[in-house]
């Protein structure tokens, strides 16, 4: 209710202009601690205009959730001799580790091809692949298959009734960030679109971050690798001689 | 209760950890395996990425092996002097594992040659074991028990640079331990492992060292095998996960030790019989998915390989 409120006032205290978003993130921060099991994030906002909507078709609201993008190798298995190997590999350079699009209604009604290349919202615009066709000649089948195996995962998802667009001026956005997080920043957009055609987008960032221990243990293994394994070392080999000590003490 | 790795960057069941630990642990106290051939493809299947699983599997190994050498080391159970000729071949087979494993890598099917060496040693090893210790089980049978030493091969004895290893009573050249060492350090090199697996059945058949002596010999060799891989990985590839390490070692070193205990109470026969089921059992598995038509022919990896 605060929110909603505190929305409310800016979108009425903003100056004129066109059909534009306000908007506002739950968090922009995710502490990623040992006990980290997933975390939602709120995304709401409203839609400011001075003039009455314009008639025609409804306004309509996508948002999407991007994590850093590696590249990332995808093999094919066929059967050689009998046995199962890998024969084809096709190399993305770049896809996203975390991608979720929510929306108002069917992605095809709201959002025309030219502006979903302009903008890059879908997946298949995200996600880049230029060299993929050289390598095998089925590459859009490696590509389904990466996108079928992280969706698989949590991690690539498309809710098309995820946004509640409320008297065409409210609209929130729940989306879910699963335990299984990669670090980094990840980028929230926020489209309006109007007969298929976007008339406003708006950009903000959640930090994801490593904490505590999880933040200790990373920086230790990447900057000082020698005196990482040491310490791995040392630690196996005190709990080797402890249990071994102990279970002496328990049962001589 | 879930927990989240730093380094594999995956949040699993901490108590599915302490339990595979423990499980990997009892098995490599009663049979002088270090265990990396069964903790490493167990740590894929629930989802460890493959660099992370096979480095921190080895660190495991380090801790569970300590542990069961310490109890054998009571037992008055660790030869020595034998284990450091064995360590001074791994080393050498190891150098070169690690060269003919950068060439395999450079021509590609990397993956498929590790998963053949498998099939392949793991099969060959394990059958000789379990039909020979069937034929000990039966002869002893029928004559009833009487102590029988395995005995080295004649030429084994005809071979320089003799040497005494006073706790297995050998006195054999130390060719053989060096040339046993170096085989293994090599397996070890191209499959990711520590190599008891093979050292163990070595041993016992080619160098006829007393299997009481061999467990706790061929630990003491596979605590500096998996020592040097996991420090190794650290440096070149990060991919050891300190958290996870340590839950998995904290139920291995426990099972280590009930293993080793149960390792005692069990004839010689049967715990060669017991180690030869569980390598064709994991040879098999293996074969399997080799053979039988995947589930899912597609596979993805973060990052560009070779």
């Amino acid at each position: 209710m605060v929110i909603r409120a505190a929305v409310l006032w800016l979108a009425l205290a903003l100056p004129a202009g066109a059909e534009g978003i306000v908007s506002g993130l739950s968090q922009n921060r995710v502490s990623i601690t040992a006990d980290f099991d997933g975390s939602e994030i709120l995304i709401y906002g409203a839609v400011k205009r001075d003039a009455p909507a314009p008639e025609g078709s409804p306004l309509q609201v996508i948002v999407t959730v991007e994590g850093p993008s590696t590249p990332v190798t995808i093999r094919r298995k066929a059967r050689r001799a009998g046995i199962w190997i890998n024969t084809d590999v096709v190399t993305v350079e770049a896809a996203p580790s975390f991608y979720a699009i929510a929306s108002t209604a069917p992605l095809a009604a709201i959002l025309s091809d030219t502006d979903d290349l302009r903008h890059r919202v879908t997946l298949g615009r995200i996600i880049s692949a230029v060299g993929a066709t050289t390598e095998a000649a089925d590459a859009p089948s490696f590509l389904s298959a990466l996108m079928r195996l992280r969706g698989a995962e949590q991690r690539y998802r498309l809710d098309e009734n995820g946004v509640r667009l409320t008297e065409g001026t409210l609209f929130r956005a729940d989306v879910l960030l699963p335990a299984n997080l990669t670090e980094g920043d990840y980028r929230v957009r926020i489209f309006l679109t109007r007969d298929r055609a976007v008339i406003d987008a708006q950009e903000s960032v959640i930090n994801v971050r490593k904490e505590g221990l999880e933040r200790l243990i990373y920086t230790l293994a990447h900057d000082q690798p020698l005196v990482y394994g040491a310490v791995s070392l040392l630690l196996a080999v005190a709990a080797g001689w402890g249990a071994s000590a102990a279970f002496r003490l328990v049962r001589p | 209760m879930q927990i989240y790795l730093p380094i594999a960057e995956v949040s699993i069941n901490a108590w599915l950890l302490l339990g595979l630990g423990g499980v990997v642990g009892l098995l490599s106290g009663m049979f002088g395996v270090g265990g990396g051939f069964l903790i490493t493809p167990l740590l894929f299947f629930i989802g460890i990425p493959p660099a992370v699983a096979v480095a921190t599997g080895a660190n495991q190994v380090v801790a569970s092996s300590v542990s069961g050498v310490l109890a054998q080391v009571r037992r008055k159970a660790v030869d020595f002097r034998l284990g450091l000729v064995l360590l001074a071949g791994g080393m050498l087979g190891s150098a070169v594992g690690i060269w003919v494993f950068s060439i395999l890598t450079a021509l590609g099917q990397v993956d498929l040659f590790v998963q053949l060496s498998y099939v392949v040693f793991l099969g060959l090893i394990g059958s000789l074991m379990l039909a020979e210790s069937l034929r000990a089980l039966d002869r002893a049978r029928r004559q009833g028990p009487q102590p029988r030493r395995a005995r080295a091969h004649t030429w084994v004895q005809h071979l320089p640079f003799k040497m005494k290893f006073r706790t297995s009573g050998l006195y054999i050249s130390v060719l053989p331990p060096i040339a046993v060492g170096a085989l293994v350090g090599f397996l070890a090199a191209i499959m990711g492992v520590g190599g008891g697996f093979v050292m163990v059945p070595a041993m016992i058949y080619l160098l006829g060292v007393p299997t009481k002596v061999v467990v706790g010999t061929s630990l003491f060799q596979i605590i500096f095998v998996t020592a040097f891989t996991t420090v190794m990985h650290a440096v070149t590839s990060q991919t050891v996960d300190m958290l996870l390490a340590a839950l998995l070692i904290a139920g291995g070193v426990i099972g280590a030790q009930i293993g080793a205990r149960l390792g005692t109470r069990l004839r010689a026969e049967q715990l060669r019989i017991l180690l030869a089921l569980l390598v064709l059992g994991v040879s098999g598995k293996i074969a399997l998915d080799l053979l039988l038509t995947p589930s899912e022919l597609y596979a993805i990896t973060p990052g560009v390989l070779w």
